[in-house]
């Protein structure tokens, strides 16, 4: 199964550098097979958002929806079900700053 | 009254339920159909038994018809799909060896209660698959309408299957957090039945369920001294159940119970078990509480020191604020109301919204004479506290300090 796991943190940097951890993480789900792609996103002040009603383009600055919680990374995984996807994401170093939501890719079983 | 054919159906649904869900659900993947499909199953029992005899497995019978119910559903459903889409059909459901089916309740209770489902939505797939309690029958017993649970139950069977939450018996590096998860909800379901404010037959209903379920998750982890340690810590509640209400449906206090009313083989039966769990030499929290049961089972017997000492040993295990409060209550006992007073005074920052601390701690003050703070305690209890059964108990304590 696919799940798309995004990275979630207040907004702020912890006090300790995540970075080498973090790369330590990603070079073991590559080398896992695990990992196919992510990146770390730019804040949300540089967001945009773009709603189109009754046919017009709205552009607001600002990510979609407004809050405390944002998202500063995403990771495509390939696993075998949840418990291993939890077990992945369980070991991304932000899991004990932030928080990891794992959303299952919605497969397209119909082609 | 009810025939014999009748009779089996419903023993078979007491019985086998649980078992034929299981391993329907292991084949096809889908907890929707699953249900389904064992449903018709059983209802195509009544009249089948009656024209051929009840077989001599129902259970295998029941397997059977579910499974070939199934794969005709999958099998249609595939013809249609063909239709639509001009695609390949759907895959035949894997093949079944014909006659044995082992025994998958174990995969089945440990994916109802993964911790990527709600708690509340845990307890009651839990019901629902392995007990055959209906939709209708659990939401009573949770006081929620019969369309609020049926939609709990459709979201955590469609999770299960979206979110890829796997149909098994979690590897070692995953069980003893995951078992801890299970035995939860089977207390918790336990609990639901001894102390919620649903009417007293529904509620001996669930405890009886939880019972069991606890029953089955023992003989089936025959290893873990806990699961055995929550079947006698249930058995040796369950044993009170009578003599905890009056005639009047009204809530009596341990030490005020009659004792004839009381069910002492069902003290034996925990008591044995206990001992069992605990000659496996790993203590945990669930045969620390049943070593509390089963001391208070001993009515005017129970030693009070003993309990302390066990709470002691519990608090290091589970170091909970309430397990401290039920401590005091213990010390109380042992050393007087004006040592334990202290001991609930500081929890009062963690415990104020619960009616359990202001209850225990009117208590003490009545016992020590202050009356004026014992009422103001057992108004803040009352304000509280989640039963009517409780509500009204603490009122007639709150009328007798005048």
């Amino acid at each position: 199964m696919r799940y798309v796991m995004f990275v979630c943190g207040d907004g702020t940097e912890p006090e300790v550098d995540l970075q080498a951890a973090t790369e330590a993480w990603v070079a073991e789900m590559d080398g896992r097979g695990i990992r196919k792609t992510g990146d770390r996103l730019r804040p949300v002040a540089d967001a945009t958002t773009v709603r189109v009603r009754g046919g017009e383009p709205l552009v607001t600055d600002g990510p979609f929806a407004e809050g405390t919680e944002v998202i500063g990374g995403f990771d495509l995984l390939e696993c075998a079900d949840l418990d291993e996807a939890l077990e992945v994401a369980g070991k991304h170093p932000w899991a004990a700053y932030g928080g990891i939501e794992l959303r299952p890719v919605w497969e397209w079983l119909g082609a | 009254m009810r025939d014999a054919v009748e009779e089996a159906v419903a023993a078979a649904f007491r019985d086998e339920w649980g078992q034929v869900f299981a391993t329907v659900v292991g084949l096809v993947d889908d907890w929707e159909l699953a249900e389904d499909c064992v449903a018709d199953a059983f209802a195509a029992a009544l009249p089948a038994w009656r024209r051929d005899g009840v077989p001599r497995r129902p259970g295998a019978w029941l397997t059977v018809a579910a499974r070939n119910r199934a794969r005709d559903r999958l099998r249609r459903a595939g013809v249609e799909q063909r239709k639509l889409a001009e695609v390949a059909s759907m895959p035949d459901p894997e093949p079944l060896p014909p006659t044995e089916f082992p025994d998958h309740r174990l995969e089945l209770i440990f994916t109802c209660c993964h911790p990527a489902l709600r708690p509340e939505a845990r307890v009651a797939l839990t019901l629902r698959t392995l007990t055959g309690m209906t939709t209708a029958e659990i939401a009573r017993a949770f006081l929620v309408s019969e369309p609020t649970m049926a939609q709990r139950l459709v979201r955590a069977q469609r999770k299960i299957r979206n979110a890829g939450i796997p149909y098994r018996v979690p590897p070692a590096h995953l069980l003893p957090e995951r078992t801890a998860g299970v035995l939860a909800v089977l207390y918790l379901l336990y609990r639901e039945g001894y102390a919620s404010s649903t009417d007293e037959l529904v509620r001996a209903e669930v405890s009886g369920e939880a019972i069991r379920l606890a029953r089955a998750l023992a003989a089936l982890m025959p290893d873990e001294p806990e699961a055995v340690g929550l079947l006698a810590l249930m058995l040796l509640q369950e044993a009170r159940r009578a003599a905890r209400l009056d005639a009047e449906g009204e809530l009596v206090l341990l030490a005020d119970q009659d004792r004839a009313l009381w069910d002492d083989s069902l003290i034996a039966e925990g008591t044995t078990l206990l001992e069992r769990a605990l000659r496996r030499g790993r203590v945990g929290p669930y045969q620390l509480q049943a070593a509390i049961a089963a001391e208070h089972d001993r009515g005017p017997d129970t030693d009070w020191r003993e309990i302390v000492r066990l709470y002691d040993e519990l608090l290091r295990v589970l170091p909970s604020p309430v397990v401290r409060l039920h401590r005091a209550v213990a010390v109380a006992a042992v050393d007087g109301p004006a040592v334990a007073l202290p001991l609930v005074e500081e929890l009062a920052a963690e415990l104020d919204r619960h009616h359990l601390w202001h209850a225990t701690r009117a208590d003490l003050l009545r016992r020590l004479d202050r009356g004026a703070e014992a009422r103001s305690a057992y108004a803040a209890a009352l304000d509280l506290a989640p039963s009517a059964a409780e509500r009204r108990f603490l009122g007639r304590r709150l009328a007798c300090l005048g």
